[in-house]
């Protein structure tokens, strides 16, 4: 009777959770432009939103966006956290993840604006306009990135056993050799979940975007933004349906190979 | 073969040799030198200038001017302290009890749980915001429905209970994310040790499982509240442009150059606001569970 | 037979944070012999040993190896292996992977290669096992391919550090045996690591007793059992009772009260000495028969004989005896001269050897803290 309860409770609240995206989803296929009534089923808005070369520039923007930032934002996470972990320092090795944990803490709209001051002013030292584009969308990125990066190296080097490097020395190794050679192996599935983690909320974000975007660069999340700013568009409904849709695959692709990957483990195991 | 402990070998003390074999070299000792640069010229420089434009006017001089004109925004900061309050304990109120059944579910209903709590947040912001907009909006369909059963319709969009509505959907899961995944750390043992030694179940989850799992409860919390005192999109959308939160107003100064001082002046206070109800907090939670995440 | 010196370590010192963990030590290690540094933790065993294998540099002394100063010569250029406390094996690489990773890095061919591990794995009983992942095999087998990965590169010597501390008793009796079997086939020089004194003496052909940064005595496992020098050494090699006692004249010792013939000479006339009994080498007799008599204040039966400790005019004697005795009853000692070993003052006197606070769980506790050694 217990269970039967709490079940009904998990029930109802994922049902209330996903009615609105249902719904959603649902309305992207009626043919008339109505939130009221579903009068039959069309791919008009669909259609709409592939003639749309706005939302596949920005989509286009969007993912080089996210390529480019997770990645430089890895490497520097990662050399960042290898430094880190060989500083002897304990206050200056304190001082520095606080500071880097300021994008995170922070929110957002705060991030942004610090951000946007900031290259208010350089642009107002060089005495320019055009400041504001991708460059300034990358730097911010990879700023946001980086905390999210070291949070999952940072705990790799931390395992790290110092026997390791040490036998790989005792073997014959110089000791970069051996950093390259017994420690990185350990450290990079960190440093894959760090660059996933990146890239995902790289692609994301929309806040800290929209302070330092111009028009002239628009990701996908500021597209949205600026579509549904004033009216409603049926064609940013089939986007969404469309977004929604792309996670799911990759939510169910990651978690059903993660326990294919577990059970292949456990059978080398035995 | 005999041995014999050696004599021991007289030795002028010697100045202690430099240990070579320190395991840091040349690269890595210089690998967090780029890190630390980007840092202070796109973490620490935007923070310093938040202060410089929040305590200069428009003509970068010094002044507290920007401070004091926030006074007239004083109703803007306590609305938006008690939505965000508000929201944060309604996703406590539903998210504990939901993280604490679905933790009780089968390890195959968790991971499916999961999959699905997780989605929401995956999709953007805005998509979520949107989506429950479409459904409560005066055209949309919960007041069709209502209008074709006779109801008057209700105006959720653009009145208050529609703004902290759409926080406590909006940010939800990132209430149960922490909570359930500090559920599944607790070991079985504890609350079987609690029964044996005579707890009922609410004694056990007052007792054992609230204290233990306050790490997440915690995190929780934070990850509600920061976002929602600081939105903007979701008072835009669900406040119809009615409701005035600290986002929008920042946000909106923020787009004419002659008011940036202004908004750094808020987006500061907002910040420290922030800090020092993180800092209480935290403080509360140790002195209360002795857990330090 | 005399065989050439391998290792030589001269006034070596070494601190860390200020604290001293290895005095001035000096040490002469023999070509093709099984050497094993035996101490409670933090005497300064370990320290030794990563000196030898280049992970620490002394603050001061020398380390001479075949003739040659070594302190500056960093770990992979020098012709030593070792096995590791927690077998620090490669957790990305498979067994093969594991014991081929030193041939690798001397571009050893393929085929040479092969054949190598291939012989390696055949001598520590692991032919099979070359594609298993390393996280997937048990303890000892672990132990196995740390150990072939060392042998492999065919070093002077191996070090072993607490190699096999982390296995189960069972195991580890196996183990020691096989280890000292490798070592006489391969004649490589081992040098051996530990806290357990049976592993010790079961194994060595030398036994290096430390303690506080001190090398305490160097010797064969028999010599130090039978003729520990000091009341440390004699403590920590097995159970003994240790008895202040003054030497009459050469030969003739007294202590408790009585006069007993002994072996030893060469003490002043009165000089006072401490006295080092075997539990094991005391009769058990009528008590009018005994030279000393004492009142039995407990028995505990451990399989093959009995332990009792007696109290012998309030010092608590242990005797190790086949023979019962009933608690509060009154019996004799008797003590042959051979059992009787006689030692100079030194400054452990009067610490050890005493069983009146004796349990076996007090034993138990320090031998977990000893696990945790550095």
């Amino acid at each position: 009777m217990k269970n039967f309860l709490s079940r009904c409770y998990i029930g109802l609240i994922f049902f209330l959770l996903y009615i609105p995206i249902v719904v959603l989803i649902i309305f992207s296929f009626n043919e008339s432009g109505s939130l009221a009534e579903f009068s039959g089923f069309s791919f008009t808005w669909y259609e709409e939103l592939f003639h749309d070369q706005e939302a596949f520039s920005a989509l286009r923007n969007s993912l080089i966006l996210a390529i480019i930032s997770s990645l430089i934002a890895t490497i520097l996470g990662t050399f960042g956290a290898l430094g880190l972990h060989r500083m002897r320092n304990r206050y200056v090795k304190q001082a520095i993840t606080t500071v880097t944990n300021i994008p995170m803490m922070n929110p957002d709209i705060v991030t942004g604006v610090s951000m946007m001051l900031l290259f208010v002013a350089v642009a107002a030292f060089l005495k320019t306009h055009e400041l504001f584009g991708f460059a300034t969308l990358l730097i911010a990125h990879i700023t946001f990135n980086i905390p999210y990066v070291m949070l999952s190296v940072m705990p790799r080097f931390k395992q790290l056993d110092k026997s390791l490097s040490e036998a790989a020395q005792d073997l014959g190794c110089t000791p970069s050799r051996a950093f390259f050679m017994v420690e990185l192996p350990e450290i990079v599935p960190g440093i894959i979940s760090g660059l996933m983690m990146s890239f995902t909320l790289s692609l994301d974000d929309f806040v800290i975007s929209h302070f330092v975007s111009s028009p002239n660069f628009q990701t996908l999340p500021l597209y949205v933004y600026n579509q549904t700013a004033h009216n409603v568009k049926f064609s940013m409904y089939a986007l969404s349906a469309l977004i929604v849709a792309v996670i799911l695959v990759i939510l169910l692709i990651v978690n059903f190979a993660g326990s294919a990957a577990d059970r292949k483990n456990k059978k080398g195991g035995r | 073969m005999k041995h014999q402990a050696l004599p021991q070998a007289e030795h002028p003390p010697q100045a202690p040799r430099k240990s070579k074999n320190t395991h840091r070299n040349f690269f890595q000792r210089f690998a967090a030198v780029p890190h630390v640069v980007w840092t202070v010229m796109f973490i620490v420089a935007p923070m310093l200038f938040v202060f410089y434009f929040a305590f200069t006017d428009a003509e970068g001089r010094f002044s507290i001017a920007n401070i004091v004109h926030l006074s007239q925004y004083t109703n803007v900061f306590i609305l938006s302290i008690a939505f965000a309050l508000i929201a944060t304990v309604v996703c406590l109120l539903i998210g504990y009890p939901l993280a604490y059944f679905m933790s009780r579910q089968s390890e195959r209903a968790q991971k499916i749980l999961m999959v699905l709590i997780m989605l929401p947040m995956w999709c953007n912001l805005l998509i979520r915001t949107y989506a429950l907009m479409a459904l409560l909006d005066n055209g949309g369909l919960l007041n069709s429905l209502l209008g074709k059963l006779g109801l008057e319709p209700l105006p959720i969009v653009g009145s208050y209970f529609g703004v902290i509505l759409g926080m406590v959907y909006d940010f939800l899961p990132y209430m149960v994310l922490p909570i359930f995944t500090a559920m599944t750390k607790l070991d079985k043992r504890y609350i079987e040790a609690s029964s044996d030694l005579g707890c009922n179940s609410w004694q056990t989850m007052t007792k054992v499982i609230m204290p233990l799992t306050l790490s997440g409860v915690v995190s929780g919390v934070t990850m509600v509240f920061v976002p929602s005192i600081s939105t903007f999109y979701i008072s835009q959308k669900l406040g119809a442009g009615k409701i005035d939160l600290v986002g929008d107003t920042i946000e909106r100064l923020f787009q004419n150059a002659s008011t940036y001082n202004v908004g750094a002046a808020m987006s500061l206070v907002m910040m420290i606001l922030i800090i020092v109800s993180l800092a209480v907090m935290n403080k509360f939670s140790d002195e209360e569970g002795g857990m330090v995440p | 037979m005399e065989k050439e010196i391998l290792i030589s370590l001269r006034g070596v010192s070494k601190a860390f944070d200020g604290e001293t963990i290895l005095d001035n030590v000096s040490l002469d290690i023999h070509d093709k012999e099984f050497v094993t540094l035996l101490g409670p933790s933090g005497c300064g065993k370990t320290t030794t040993l990563r000196i030898i294998g280049g992970f620490e540099t002394a603050d001061s002394g020398e380390v001479f190896f075949d003739g040659k100063e070594i302190s500056q010569v960093p770990p992979y250029r020098r012709l030593v292996n070792t096995v590791f406390q927690k077998y620090a094996l490669f957790p990305h690489l498979n067994v093969y992977e594991n014991v081929a990773f030193g041939l690798r890095l001397k571009k050893t061919p393929e085929e040479e290669i092969k054949q190598k591990v291939q012989e390696m794995l055949a001598m520590v009983n692991l032919k099979g096992f070359e594609r298993r992942r390393v996280t997937t095999l048990s303890g000892g087998q672990q132990q196995r391919v740390a150990i072939a990965r060392a042998l492999v590169n065919h070093p002077r010597v191996l070090l072993l550090d607490e190699p096999l501390g982390a296995l189960d008793l069972k195991l580890r009796k196996d183990m020691q045996t096989e280890l000292k079997k490798i070592q006489r086939q391969t004649g490589i020089t081992f040098i051996y690591v530990t806290h357990d004194q049976e592993e010790a003496l079961s194994m060595s052909d030398v036994v290096v007793v430390m303690s506080g940064g001190h090398i305490q005595q160097i010797g064969s496992p028999v010599d130090i059992y039978n003729e520990p020098v000091n009341a440390f050494v004699a403590d920590f090699i097995g159970e003994s009772n240790i008895i202040d006692g003054f030497m009459l004249a050469d030969k003739r010792v007294r202590f408790s009260g009585h006069t007993f013939d002994c072996l030893d000479g060469g003490f002043a006339k009165n000089e006072p000495v401490d006295v080092v009994v075997r539990p094991e080498d005391v009769d058990v007799v009528p008590a009018d028969k005994g030279m000393l008599t004492g009142v039995v204040s407990s028995v505990t039966f451990k399989g093959d004989y009995y332990e009792i400790i007696v109290d012998v005019q309030g010092f608590k004697w242990m005797l190790e005896t086949s023979d019962y005795a009933a608690p509060e009853t009154t019996i004799g000692l008797y003590i042959e001269p051979e059992a009787i070993h006689v030692m100079k003052k030194s400054e452990f006197s009067g610490q050890f050897g005493d069983y009146s606070s004796f349990s076996d769980e007090m034993d138990h506790l320090s031998d977990i803290s000893e696990e945790e050694e550095e």
